[in-house]
C-alpha cells in the first residue's frame, strides 16, 4: 500500500506547491498585488529609515552644529574617512581656551559605512542620512565638509 | 473517419509551383516552405524565450523585462543580436567535429519534428502515415547532440552534464512512448491528423477517461524529462555543472541550444495537445460553422498550446530539482509500471468498447 500511498502522497505536494506559486503568479499578473519591484526612475524608490547612506552633521535653524572637536570619530574611524581642522579660541566669558572645528572633512569615497564614527561620537553631532544619490563623476566631489559655513557650535553641548 | 478538409496547403504549393516551373519550381516550393518553418522556429524561440522570462518574473513578484520595446517584446531581440555578435571560442584539445556538429544536431532534430506538427486543418509540412512514431523517434536524435556537446567540449563538468542527458531522455522516452501508445489504442492510426480527426466527437482525455488522465500525466512529466526543464535539469544543473553540456559554448552555438530547449518545449506541448485535447479541433464544436476554418484552427491549437506550456512554466518555477537517483526512480519504479498497466487498461477498456 505505500507503494501507492507514496504516489497520491507524491501527487498532493506537487499540488501544495503550484497552488502556492499560482496564488503568488495569478494576482502578480492581473493587478500586480505582490509584485515587489519598484521601476525606481519612474516611481519613487523606498528608502527604510535605517539605511546608511553618507555621514552628515546635524545643524539647527541658527546654523548651530553639535560637534566640539573631540576628534574621537577620526581616532574611531578605521580607514581615515574623517579628518577634523580645529583651532582653539579664547571664549571671553570664561577666560579658557576652547576647542573649535573650522572644517570637519568626510571622504565618503572612503567610508565604508561601519557605523564606528556615529557609536563614538559623544555629542550625537554627526547621523546617518538616507540619501543614496551619492555618485559623481569626479572624485574630488565625494570629499565633503560636513559643517556648514560660518556654523558654530551649540550652546549647552559641551557641558 | 472522415477527412472533411484534406487539403494541405504546403503540398499544394508543391505541386503549383512544380506544374508551373518544374524541377525548378519544386525546389523553390521546398526553400519556401523550409524559409516558412525556419522563421517560425526562430520567432516562436524568440518569444517563448520572452514569455519564459516575463513569467519566471511573475512567479518570483518581480516584473521581467519591460524596457525594450511595448512591454519588453523586443528584449529577446536584442540579446539575439547580442549573441550573434559575440566572438566564439571553445576549449583546447576540443573535438571540432563533435564540438561544431552539436548544436546543429540539437536544432536538426527540433525542425525535422516541427514538420509533422499539424497547427491547423492542412497546415502541415509533411502528414506522414506513422506521425507520431516519427515525432519520437526522432526528437531522440536530439540526445546525441546534447552528449556530442557533453563530450566534445573537453570538459569534465560538461560531460556528465551530457551523460545525465543521456540517461534521463533514453529512460523516459520509454515512459512517453508508452503515453502515446496509449491513446493511438483509441485513434487506430499513428498519422497526426488522423489522431485529430478521430477526436471530433470528443477529446481523448474526456473519451478515454480515467486511463487517457493516467497517460496524460505521465505524458507530461516524461515530457518535461526529456526537454530537459526543471525539476528535470540535471544536465545543466546550473549549482553543480557550471551550465552542464553548453558551459563551453558561446556566442550562437549557447544560443541554438537555448532555442532548440524550448522548440523541444513547444513540440511536446504540441503533441499533448494533440494526442489529448483534440490539435486544432474546436472544443464542444464552437467554431464549426464558420468561415475561415484554418484560421480557427490555427487560433484553438496555438491557445491550446499556450496553455500547455505555461503549465510546463508552472512547474519549471515552482519544483526542486531532483536528484539523479530520485530521477531514476521516479522512472523505473513508478512511470514505466503505471505506463504498463495503464496500457493494458486501455486495451480492455477498447476491446470492451467501454470508451465514450
Amino acid at each position: 500500500m505505500s507503494y501507492i500511498g507514496n504516489i497520491i502522497g507524491g501527487v498532493k505536494t506537487l499540488l501544495t506547491g503550484m497552488k502556492v506559486t499560482g496564488n503568488y503568479f495569478f494576482p502578480s499578473v492581473f493587478g500586480r498585488k505582490y509584485t515587489i519591484t519598484r521601476q525606481y526612475p519612474d516611481e519613487p524608490a523606498i528608502v527604510m529609515d535605517r539605511f546608511k547612506g553618507e555621514v552628515v552633521m546635524w545643524h539647527n535653524d541658527n546654523n548651530e552644529h553639535r560637534c566640539t572637536g573631540c576628534q574621537a570619530c577620526e581616532i574611531a574611524c578605521p580607514n581615515g574617512s574623517i579628518e577634523i581642522i580645529w583651532d582653539r579660541v579664547l571664549n571671553e566669558e570664561t577666560g579658557k581656551k576652547v576647542k573649535v572645528i573650522d572644517q570637519h572633512i568626510y571622504h565618503l569615497g572612503m567610508c565604508t559605512m561601519c557605523n564606528l564614527c556615529i557609536q563614538a561620537c559623544p555629542t550625537n553631532a554627526i547621523m546617518w542620512s538616507t540619501n543614496f544619490h551619492n555618485s559623481t563623476f569626479d572624485r574630488s566631489q565625494l570629499t565633503k565638509v560636513l559643517n556648514k559655513p560660518g556654523s558654530k557650535l551649540m550652546a549647552g553641548v559641551e557641558e | 473517419m472522415i477527412l472533411t478538409n484534406t487539403t494541405n496547403y504546403f503540398a499544394e504549393l508543391v505541386s503549383y509551383l512544380s506544374e508551373q516551373m518544374g524541377l525548378g519550381g519544386q525546389i523553390l516550393a521546398y526553400v519556401i516552405v523550409a524559409a516558412i518553418y525556419l522563421g517560425f522556429f526562430a520567432v516562436a524561440g524568440l518569444l517563448l524565450v520572452y514569455i519564459e522570462r516575463r513569467v519566471a518574473a511573475f512567479f518570483q513578484l518581480r516584473l521581467g523585462p519591460n524596457r525594450v520595446g511595448p512591454w519588453g517584446l523586443l528584449q529577446t531581440i536584442a540579446d539575439a543580436l547580442k549573441l550573434l555578435s559575440k566572438e566564439i571560442f571553445g576549449t583546447n584539445r576540443k573535438d571540432k567535429l563533435l564540438y561544431n556538429t552539436a548544436y546543429y544536431l540539437v536544432i536538426i532534430a527540433s525542425l525535422v519534428a516541427l514538420s509533422v506538427i499539424p497547427f491547423s486543418i492542412g497546415v502541415q509540412a509533411y502528414d506522414l502515415n506513422i506521425g507520431v512514431f516519427f515525432i519520437s523517434a526522432v526528437s531522440s536524435v536530439g540526445v546525441l547532440g546534447i552528449i556530442f556537446g557533453g563530450w566534445g567540449s573537453n570538459n569534465k563538468y560538461s560531460l556528465i552534464g551530457g551523460m545525465r542527458s543521456g540517461l534521463q531522455m533514453i529512460s523516459y522516452e520509454l515512459s512517453s512512448g508508452l503515453a502515446i501508445l496509449t491513446i493511438i489504442l483509441m485513434a487506430g492510426t499513428l498519422q497526426m491528423s488522423g489522431i485529430i480527426e478521430a477526436q471530433r466527437d470528443g477529446f481523448f482525455i474526456w473519451r478515454g477517461h480515467i486511463p487517457a488522465l493516467i497517460a496524460f500525466f505521465v505524458f507530461v512529466i516524461a515530457g518535461t524529462a526529456e526537454s530537459n526543464r526543471t525539476p528535470f535539469d540535471l544536465a545543466e544543473g546550473e549549482a553543480e555543472l557550471g551550465a552542464g553540456y553548453h558551459s563551453e559554448y558561446s556566442g550562437m552555438g549557447f544560443a541554438f541550444f537555448f532555442l532548440a530547449e524550448f522548440i523541444n518545449m513547444f513540440i511536446i506541448s504540441a503533441i499533448a495537445v494533440t494526442l489529448f485535447f483534440g490539435g486544432w479541433l474546436a472544443p464542444f464544436h464552437l467554431t464549426d460553422g464558420l468561415a475561415y476554418q484554418p484560421l480557427w484552427g490555427a487560433i484553438w491549437f496555438f491557445l491550446k498550446v499556450s496553455v500547455m506550456i505555461f503549465l510546463l512554466m508552472w512547474f519549471r518555477w515552482t519544483f526542486p530539482r531532483l536528484r539523479i537517483d530520485q530521477l531514476l526512480t521516479l522512472e523505473w519504479k513508478y512511470l514505466l509500471p503505471i505506463g504498463l498497466i495503464n496500457i493494458v487498461l486501455m486495451a480492455i477498456l477498447v476491446y470492451f468498447n467501454l470508451v465514450f
